[in-house]
């Protein structure tokens, strides 16, 4: 029981950038808009984060400006979907793409440079419990934050006006238009809090993780992200149990190779890769489980004036 | 004042000239990120853009890059215009050239004239068994290809890693993660004498004409056109979702095949960790510049093989990270989805008594 504490610590922060990403993309596709540029975000998250990080000396302004530079770029998809109509899979790939040239045309320079690591917070009396303190409350700001959001987003999406809103548009666009709901300016304000999200799940790699700065540093997290709303069927509350999952198939492969399980290590390492596709046939193979689920307009553009 | 008004059909001249504006857009942006950066820009652009294809050696570079480039991007516009959204091309062509090295290894260094042949459909098939993964899944299990071809990136790699450093390691190679290299027969032998360029250059140019004649002549090609264009219509007619799928995603599986093991039986000639700077990813971008059409790819091809070759010299001559490829890259097809805006849109002139007719800036600039 005590050898399990720390592979369960491990796949609470290997899941957590996943988290952030997956639900600011539960979100934006939730209002009708697929953007497949996650991965892009997060490496430009990860870049800006550790960046400001390093020049400011604070983990605060580090993941601040990896949410800002999320935006920023979340904001070049909104304008090209959302006003230019432009194919989303098509623009998503292309953030994708950009993020990747971009993170490391900046972060040229900052490659194998060390950074603080964001320390894990010690409360008071929880943490010093046996077993339970170190397993729930020996984390850093940046772990209960995500459990904050999931919250935030559960409350947002079942519970709060705006959030049905958004759930409105996301199945109808125009008929949201027509009552006189805000469509355009609703999918937006979803983007960029994607954008923001999965910034921050890039700064959480390059401050927390790893932490430093590494070209293509996300190593796919952020397709594993998106594979994640759909294993969750578009509810938050799935979406992080699918998180944790993979955190914890992420964390296997450390611990099998500290068990010395003769498999050799890239074997291990293609277990996340194979897993989602695993997961992906699973809830897919049922028809029935997508069209119940999917937001009716996810992909398809609308604009009010055509 | 001007406005944007729908086009009653879609412009045929703008769906041309849009990449020309994309291209334009992207070398201004270049010319004032050199500014930014405090290089001069004429001589950064004379890097870029011009010294990489001054001798007849750099032409042959162009080609040699051009090869994977074309023969991915032919594949993925066949499986783009069909509505198939492969974007793993980059693990069919890691795949081919598992498979076709793996013909090559197990040849030696022997001159057998079969070597080749066999080596070439061995990545031929190899890319088209990865591919067949991602249409199985979507056509038996409805599994979005999107994210399952991708995976299979990761996965591919992966394999190449573990072969390169494993059973296929070089035993003479001091640990470098590298197979052997292949024997002269297992080598593609210069097309042209002083340059690098391979035949695949030829295969490749004679894809995109295969494919051009597939996609415009025959039966097969017009069913996955229609299924892109109209899916219901396509629906309607009784054309196989399944078999365009198949067919999609098969054909470009070859191609990326082809274009793997293209790769390291010709310029390469090992297995390797790293094949591919990312050639199956910029294929997507080349694609659409080439307007998904077999001839406009070759365009697109040159342009991005260019873009390679730039990256390279500048950072040689001028110390900017070759990364500065992949910003280009990300640029060029934002300005190129943004561009084609005006296929389905024009601006038109609007007189209203308030506005002059005087602030062309902003529509335009906000499109462009």
């Amino acid at each position: 029981m005590i050898a399990l504490v720390p592979m369960i610590a491990s796949t609470v922060v290997a899941a957590t950038p996943l988290i952030y990403a997956a639900l600011g993309e539960t979100v934006v596709e939730r209002s009708g808009v697929l953007n497949l540029g996650i991965e892009g975000m997060m490496l430009i998250g990860a870049v800006a984060g550790f960046a400001a990080a390093r020049a400011s000396g604070s983990d605060s302004v580090g993941f601040a400006a990896a949410a800002a530079a999320g935006v920023a770029l979340s904001l070049i998809f909104g304008f090209l979907t959302l006003n230019l109509q432009t194919n989303q899979v098509a623009t998503g790939l292309a953030l994708t793409l950009f993020g990747v040239g971009l993170s490391a045309f900046v972060g040229h320079n900052l490659a194998g440079m060390p950074v603080e690591r964001l320390e894990a917070i010690t409360i008071p009396g929880l943490s010093a419990i046996p077993l339970l303190g170190d397993l729930l409350f020996h984390y850093d700001i940046m772990v209960y934050l995500s459990v904050a959001l999931f919250v935030g987003v559960h409350w947002f999406l079942t519970k709060s006006r705006t959030g049905l809103t958004l759930r409105a548009i996301g199945e109808s666009p125009g008929v949201a238009h027509a009552i006189g709901k805000p469509v355009l300016a609703t999918r937006y304000l979803a983007v960029m809090f994607g954008g923001a999200t999965a910034g921050i799940a890039g700064a959480y790699l390059s401050l927390v993780q790893t932490p430093m700065w590494v070209e293509g540093m996300s190593a796919g997290k952020g397709w594993i992200a998106l594979a994640l709303v759909v294993f969750g069927t578009w509810k938050p509350a799935r979406v992080v149990v699918g998180a944790y999952l993979f955190g914890g198939v992420t964390q296997f492969q450390l611990f099998a190779q500290g068990f010395g399980l003769p498999v050799p290590t890239e074997f291990l390492s293609m277990l996340p890769y194979a897993a989602t596709i695993v997961v992906l046939v699973i809830i897919c193979r049922d028809p029935k489980t997508i069209l119940l689920n999917q937001p009716a307009s996810l992909g398809h553009s609308f604009h009010p004036t055509t | 004042m001007l406005r944007l008004e729908r086009r009653p059909t879609p412009s045929t001249v703008m769906s041309y000239v849009s990449p020309l504006i994309a291209a334009a857009c992207m070398l201004v942006t270049g010319f004032l990120l050199f500014s930014a950066l405090g290089k001069d820009p004429v001589e950064a652009f004379y890097l870029f853009f011009v010294k990489p294809v001054s001798t007849s050696y750099g032409i042959g570079e162009l080609l040699l890059k051009t090869t994977p480039l074309l023969l991915c991007g032919v594949g993925l516009a066949l499986g783009f215009r069909a509505n198939v959204w492969n974007i793993g091309a980059e693990g069919q062509l890691t795949m081919g050239a598992i498979a076709g090295g793996g013909v090559a290894l197990w040849f030696g260094d022997s001159d057998s004239s079969l070597a080749m042949p066999l080596m070439l459909l061995a990545g031929i098939l190899g890319g088209m068994a990865w591919a067949a993964i991602p249409a199985f899944l979507r056509t038996r299990f409805n599994t979005n290809e999107i994210l399952v071809t991708l995976m299979l990136v990761y996965i591919s790699q992966l394999v190449l890693s573990w072969l390169v450093h494993g059973p296929w390691r070089d035993p003479e190679g001091q640990n470098y993660p590298q197979s052997q290299g292949f024997g002269d027969a297992e080598t593609m032998a210069a097309l042209i004498s002083g340059t690098r360029v391979t035949w695949g250059i030829v295969y490749a140019l004679g894809l995109a004409l295969v494919a051009w004649i597939f996609s415009q002549k025959t039966f097969a090609g017009f069913r996955m056109q229609v299924a892109g264009l109209a899916p219901a219509a396509a629906a309607y007619a009784g054309f196989s979702e399944r078999r365009n799928i198949w067919i999609a995603l098969l054909l470009c599986g070859a191609a990326a095949g082809l274009a793997g093991i293209c790769e390291v039986a010709g310029p390469i000639g090992r297995l390797q960790q790293q094949i591919s700077p990312g050639y199956g990813f910029a294929a997507i971008i080349v694609a659409w510049i080439g307007r998904l059409h077999p001839i406009g790819v070759i365009f697109g091809a040159l342009l991005m093989s260019l873009l390679y070759l730039g990256g390279e010299s500048a950072q040689m001559g001028m110390g900017l990270p070759s990364a500065i490829t992949g910003l280009f890259q990300g640029l060029l097809l934002f300005y190129l989805l943004a561009a084609d805006l005006f296929i389905n849109f024009r601006l038109k002139r609007v007189e209203t008594a308030a506005a002059k007719p005087a602030a062309p800036a902003a529509p335009a600039e906000a499109a462009a």
